[in-house]
């Protein structure tokens, strides 16, 4: 095999491997850090191997029959490999090698069995995402996008004696099933009217126009679903917020850097396919603008640090999938897909940090950190002017490029809600940096510095964002050549009106927020309460679901049990009136035996 | 000469008598004693047989069951009498202990 062929299933395979490892051998899964030291070291060895795939560009597609007919396989596995993918490789393996390194030391008080199944999910995901991002076709993609699902669950839930986690896994796992039942919908309907599954056959047959099949529109909005549903775009955005109840190692990776941008992946991977389906492409841009902006509203009154970055992480997606509605998924929506992994990692991390040393997630129990943890403040900063979009922070680039991708597609609404977006984001990201870091310090608390362990992938992060920026501020300029040049400094103004906003209302204290939340009321009576969507799907949930679970229950119960209790009924009322025949006296069976024996001669005599 | 059907209603006679007796007597004796009757009636068959057919096996045979019946009945009278110690009691109806 080429190296191409099987570096790229090195990468696949390594942390397969860790998990079966782990998984299999309970032994070694038990005593906790030296497991943990397996999965790295495969994620390691992963990332290595990823690297190279990326820095010598590989391209090739390699298939493997799996469901074998008459006629060529129904469905192949194998590997896509070509730019888009190799540098996705390359993010997840980053991004879970230094998440898998900080959560030795983030949960190092966890019991060591539990550590060993913290880390046994942790390669599963890995394995998981790497194959999503690998995947050559639509039901590959399914596989692992439901693998990823399935991993999502895990961790969130993987404080599972705690009532609330248990809750918000069983909530992402429902949210996230709505979308993926259109998904998957969508997947079968495309492949019975092509045949196939393939990403480059329909590829093909999309570009010789040999597409036009009745109904496309509707197949590609279905197929939309799922990334509505996995990228939390609106109105499916509801359980990115509650899945912070896992482990905050858990959220950078999976609930910001990698697996809710799958959606977006999965739009840029089968760009092709929306291109032929304008119509679709303009509602995925209205979605992921308005997703853009509610969420940032909700960021604006959330007082839980992880929540905020929930929030934005929501609203980052829904930058992306605007981009991707415009059609600029490969020049803009990807590369914001990409610096936002890295700079959301750095501030869910930073954020971690945070919540270790404090112990709470309560932006307004905490207070003056800067002092006390000046590195983590630092790295906190970073990843702040970056999502904030500040040159030449990597943010900067990627968020002007989406602003650029739909002002050129004409679509005017969704860029007036990404500009405003873009600076309720400042806002609410210096909001929670001069609360956090700079308000007045809790006398009770004594933070302290979080160990090298957490601080190394974070500083790692942070260079990794402000490498990246420089890299494109430097090289990137000829992608930048179409978007108006009103375009820089309206974004960087944006920001700047966001950040002085926050630093009047929190640092100095000339505006009370208290008035502006006043002036604001609606709004923020709204975006206090979610907008009620999560008390809706509540009510939907009791009204169906219990609903039904209750019709179910009757059935059982006076239905099934009831046809069961009448038979028990009879058969013991049968029973107690044939036990009467059992006299018990001998001269009664002897006259039995008697009489049956003259019937048998009597038969025998007429029926000779 | 009397022919063998005589001998055979004989037989038939005896044996519904006994059978009669047991299924109607109320005391176990005599049930016991219409099963001596059955047991005679087959007695007579078989020496009829023998006589007719002029095979002695049947005479044999006659004299293995007269044996047995002894040994039936000194059984059966003791079972009776150990149910009596037990019961009080040897009337059939009252003997009903596997009722269902």
């Amino acid at each position: 095999m080429a190296p191409s062929v099987w570096l790229p299933l090195l990468v696949l395979g390594l942390p397969f491997v860790a998990f079966v490892l782990l998984a299999v051998v309970a032994p070694l899964r038990r005593v906790g850090p030296r497991a943990g030291l397996v999965s790295i070291g495969a994620i390691a060895l992963a990332f290595g191997a990823a690297l190279t795939v990326w820095t010598e560009g590989f391209v090739s597609e390699t298939t493997w029959a799996w469901i074998p007919a008459d006629g060529g396989p129904i469905a192949t596995v194998g590997l896509l490999v070509d730019p888009l993918s190799n540098a996705m490789l390359v993010l997840v393996t980053l991004v879970s090698l230094l998440v898998q390194i900080y959560s030795l030391a983030y949960l190092g008080d966890e019991r060591p069995a539990s550590l060993g199944r913290y880390y046994t999910y942790q390669s599963l995901f890995a394995f998981s995402m790497l194959g999503l991002v690998l995947a050559p076709g639509f039901l590959q993609m399914f596989v692992f996008w439901e693998l990823v699902g399935l991993c999502s669950y895990l961790l969130i839930g993987y404080w599972y004696e705690r009532p609330a986690a248990a809750r918000a896994a069983v909530k992402a796992f429902w949210i996230t099933k709505l979308g993926d039942v259109g998904f998957l919908i969508g997947i079968v309907l495309l492949w019975s009217a092509t045949g196939t599954f393939e990403f480059t056959d329909l590829f093909e047959k999309a570009q010789e126009h040999a597409l036009a099949i009745a109904g496309l529109p509707t197949i590609m909005f279905l197929i939309y679903l799922g990334a509505v549903g996995k990228s939390a775009q609106f109105p499916l955005h509801v359980w990115l917020p509650d899945a912070m109840e896992g482990p905050t190692p858990v959220s950078a990776l999976i609930h910001a850097a990698t697996m809710v941008t799958a959606g977006v992946f999965m739009v840029t991977r089968t760009e092709p396919l929306f291109a032929l389906v304008p119509e679709v492409l303009t509602l995925i841009a209205w979605v992921g603008a308005f997703t853009a902006l509610l969420a940032a509203t909700m960021a604006c009154v959330e007082a839980d640090i992880k929540r905020v970055l929930a929030y934005s992480t929501i609203s980052q997606l829904g930058y992306m999938m605007a981009a991707a509605g415009a059609g600029a998924a490969y020049a803009a929506a990807f590369p914001h897909l990409l610096t936002h992994g890295l700079f959301k990692a750095l501030l869910f991390l930073a954020a971690g940090a945070v919540i270790h040393a404090v112990g709470t997630n309560d932006i307004f129990r905490m207070g003056g950190l800067f002092r006390a943890m000046p590195q983590t403040g630092v790295v906190f900063i970073v990843g702040t002017l970056a999502l904030a979009g500040v040159p030449p922070l990597a943010g900067f680039y990627s968020k002007e490029a989406v602003l650029g991708g739909v002002w050129e597609a004409h679509l005017t609404g969704p860029f007036l809600m990404l500009a405003l977006t873009a600076l309720l984001t400042a806002f609410y990201m210096f909001r929670v940096v001069f609360i956090t870091f700079f308000g007045r310090a809790h006398a009770a608390a004594h933070p302290h510095e979080a160990p090298w362990l957490m601080r190394g992938p974070l500083w790692l992060l942070a260079a990794l964002t402000v490498l990246v920026g420089v890299r494109l501020a430097l090289g990137g300029a000829e992608g930048h050549e179409e978007t108006p040049a009103w375009l820089a400094p309206l974004s960087v103004g944006l920001a700047l009106v966001g950040f002085a906003l926050a630093w009047a209302m929190y640092q100095r204290r000339l505006i009370d927020p208290a008035r502006i939340a006043g002036a604001l009321a609606p709004i923020d009576y709204l975006a206090r309460r979610r907008y009620g969507l999560d008390a809706l799907y509540a009510g939907l949930y009791r009204g169906f679901i219990l609903g039904f679970s209750r019709l179910v229950g009757w059935i059982d119960r006076y239905l099934v049990d009831g046809v069961l209790n009448v038979l028990t009924a009879l058969t013991l009322r049968g029973g107690d009136a044939l036990r009467r025949i059992q006299s018990g006296r001998a001269q009664d069976y002897v006259y039995g035996v008697a009489f049956g024996l003259l019937l048998l001669i009597v038969g025998a005599q007429l029926w000779r | 000469m009397i022919g063998l059907p005589a001998y055979l209603v004989l037989g038939a006679l005896v044996f519904s008598i006994g059978l009669f007796g047991v299924l109607t007597r109320r005391n176990a004796v005599g049930i016991l004693l219409g099963i001596e009757l059955m047991l005679n009636a087959v007695n007579i068959n078989l020496v009829a047989f023998a006589r007719f057919n002029g095979d002695v096996a049947g005479l044999v045979f006659t004299l293995f069951t007269i044996s047995i019946t002894v040994a039936e009945v000194a059984v059966g009278l003791a079972i009776v009498i150990a149910i009596f110690r037990v019961r009080r009691t040897v009337e059939a109806d009252r003997l009903d202990l596997l009722r269902g």
